[in-house]
């Protein structure tokens, strides 16, 4: 990273943010079509009843839940890159840091529209909440569910916080080169930073303490999630290793959409001296750790399962690998504990094509992940009458393509319009040996 | 009348199904389903989609003929006590729309207070919450045969078996209103029970001696479904045969009889 300098790091990232060209238009207008249409699947569903999904008696959780157990996992390595690799001071998290964090808080955005969208009456969602009333009804603070609602929404809180702060400067930097509407869009942003020896102190400090506050939320938001499954009964959900390994299948998926998000921004950003080869290594191995453990955690699953000797458990089990959802399941354990390995060899660590690749397979391997345990549980669990099959419909579908252009049409806003790598943190790292360098 | 109250010990209402005298003729569920406005749909062909708060299920033995035997099992809602009342739908529902009565036992669903998560249906190991996928709607002129007692449930809510609990709220304020400290045997029963030809379903409070079913659940043969789970379920069955009892948990070949434990 040496060769850069400081008038070189601002030049390359402030250039991404002239005005943009007629193709980025057309593609954030594209993606706001999808959006339209998962908006108006998800009015139909409103009007009409969960019905016009596929939800049925034994699976009432579908898709919905597939897509919020996916985007909060996506959201995990966000924080466990800008707040974790930062307390540990390393170096290569920087590049990529501001974009991974972007990423953390658009997907915790997406994901918490998903149980909205999964409520029988979403109007009266907040029957959640502790308001007070006179019949003195109060919310189950007992239910996963009630757990869920106060982890999501301190890890929004906390993230966009950190998110925000961290950009300060950079915001002021850009406020100092635009000019018109610009201008005055990043004065406010900035909330008049002037690169003040005080402010640099303040900002220092509130940027270590949030990166503190974020580290546990990366642990202890996902652990939350699992227990939405782990403290039912379903045999597939009822399970002690859930916490553990829901944070390690949420961070090898995050991993993966940091590598399908970075590849074509710093070919489309000509970033290839900010984000180098060296950084996309670094996540590519960090997700050979990550695979293995979600790896191992398939493993004791079957283990357990058969050292339990409880048939319903065996069952259950037999039946994910070899039933009606065998497909979905060795999609799962193929992308996402045998695909990774790959990354041992330095060959395809170092080849962007590859590391694009195989990063969309544990994508789609997670997603199947998620499919697995939430729909494979109840459709086959102790009473064998009651099994039944599920299968999403097209309303579903529509809304999951709505929520995925989302998530990219926020994504595509923010890299023309924020600085979409942390100018300051580059420059503190192009001496060797300076505050938290490689 | 505030003292007589206060002397009635707390009923725990249960239910004794004998799967020997069921011949699965589903006369429960039909009087169920009219009993407390249960909607159905022109096509009922998917059955994972349609309500029936009781249902029977059917057993085999699995074997062949001459061999083979079959066993009728009408299930309701278990009204599981767990421990202390932490029955596996009670404790995860987030908006305390399902409760579980200390005074009767029975597991309420307050449609009105649900927002329809559907956690319930998935926690409940026996299946018995359903959801409503759309809003009911009745033939024309069916409508008309409503009952006035129970609530007609809108689309996005779950709904299930609630022990007939609009029969014991009409039984007690006659009782109240007559000054009585005690509700009789037979002025609260269920529709299932009084509409069993057979006389397979008995239904009363498990802890009052009088009741029938204070005998019934100690029966040698008596069992209950998942009975290893921990549910602590308040519907029991009595069956002669081996089989049935052990199909109602996941017994291996291996093990002793199967007896209700917790009495």
């Amino acid at each position: 990273m040496s060769e850069l300098t400081y008038t070189e790091i601002d030049a390359t990232v402030l250039n991404t943010l002239t005005p943009p060209k007629r193709a980025y238009w057309l593609t954030v207008a594209a993606l706001a079509a999808g959006i339209l249409i998962g908006l108006s699947c998800w009015i139909y569903q409103i009007f009409v009843g969960i019905g016009v999904g596929g939800q049925n008696n034994p699976v009432g959780w579908g898709t919905y839940l597939i897509n919020f157990v996916f985007w909060v996992g996506i959201a995990h390595s966000g924080t466990l890159i800008s707040a974790i690799l930062y307390l540990f001071r390393a170096g290569w998290r920087n590049p990529i840091a501001r974009a991974a964090e972007t990423m953390t808080v658009f997907a915790v955005c997406t994901a918490g529209l998903f149980p909205l969208i999964h409520l029988g009456r979403v109007w009266l969602v907040y029957y959640m909440l502790p308001y007070p009333n006179q019949r003195y009804l109060w919310p189950n603070f007992q239910s996963p569910l009630v757990f869920d609602l106060v982890a999501i929404s301190t890890y929004l809180t906390v993230s966009s916080l950190f998110w925000f702060t961290g950009m300060l400067p950079d915001l002021a930097a850009a406020r100092d080169r635009a000019a018109g509407w610009r201008r005055r869009f990043y004065k406010i942003l900035s909330l008049g930073w002037t690169g003040e020896h005080e402010q640099w102190r303040h900002y220092t400090r509130g940027y270590l303490f949030f990166a503190a506050l974020a580290t546990p939320l990366v642990i202890s938001v996902h652990s939350v999630v699992s227990w939405d499954f782990a403290l039912a009964v379903v045999p597939g959900w009822h399970s002690t290793i859930f916490a553990p390994y829901f944070v390690a299948g949420a961070i090898h998926s995050g991993l993966a959409m940091v590598l399908t998000l970075m590849i074509p921004l710093r070919a489309i950003f000509d970033y290839k001296r900010i984000i180098t080869d060296d950084v996309l290594e670094n996540v590519a191995k960090t997700i050979i750790f990550t695979g293995l453990i979600v790896g191992f955690a398939y493993a004791t699953e079957y283990f357990i399962a058969w050292y339990s000797h409880n048939e319903i458990e065996i069952e259950s089990f037999r039946w994910r690998a070899l039933g009606d959802y065998s497909l979905e399941f060795w999609i799962m354990v193929v992308c996402n504990s045998l695909v990774p390995l790959l990354f041992f060899f330095k060959k395809y660590r170092r080849s962007t094509p590859w590391l694009f690749g195989i990063s969309i397979l544990i994508n789609v391997g997670m997603w199947f992940e998620r499919f697995v345990i939430i729909v494979g549980g109840p459709a086959h669990d102790f009473i064998p009458h009651a099994w039944g099959l599920y299968t999403p419909s097209a309303v579903e579908m529509g809304i999951m393509l709505g929520t995925f252009c989302l998530f990219f049409f926020l994504f595509l806003l923010f890299v023309k319009h924020l600085p979409s790598v942390s100018m300051t943190e580059m420059k503190e790292t192009l001496e060797k040996g300076s505050a938290h360098g490689s | 009348m505030k003292k007589a109250q206060e002397h009635t010990a707390p009923k725990k209402y249960g239910m004794v199904i004998d799967l020997d005298k069921c011949t699965g003729c589903g006369a429960c569920m039909a009087a169920c389903m009219a009993e407390n406005n249960v909607p159905f749909r022109e096509d009922e062909t998917d059955k994972n989609l349609s309500i029936t708060w009781l249902r029977v299920y059917k057993l085999t033995n699995g074997k062949k003929f001459p061999n083979a035997d079959v066993c009728y099992l009408p299930r309701p809602c278990m009204h599981c006590e767990g421990h202390h009342g932490h029955s596996p739908c009670v404790s995860v529902c987030p908006a305390t729309a399902t409760d579980y009565s200390y005074d009767t036992g029975i597991v309420s669903q307050i449609y009105t207070r649900c927002f329809g998560c559907r956690y319930c249906m998935a926690a409940c190991p026996y299946h018995v919450r359903y959801f409503n996928w759309w809003d009911p709607v009745w033939p024309e002129g069916m409508e008309k045969m409503l009952s006035p007692n129970v609530s007609v449930r809108t689309r996005g809510v779950v709904e299930k078996c609630s022990f007939c609990f609009h029969r014991y709220q009409i039984a007690m304020e006659k009782v109240r209103y007559e000054g009585r400290a005690e509700l009789a045997e037979d002025e609260y029963q269920t529709a299932c029970t009084q509409a069993c030809p057979a006389n397979a379903i008995t239904f009363g409070d498990l802890n009052n001696h009088d009741h029938a079913v204070y005998k019934l659940k100690t029966h040698p043969d008596a069992f209950r479904l998942l009975e290893r789970l921990g549910t602590n379920p308040k519907v029991y069955y009595i069956s002669s045969r081996e089989w049935v009892r052990r199909q109602g948990d996941n017994y291996l070949e291996n093990e002793g009889k199967v007896v209700a434990k917790a009495h």
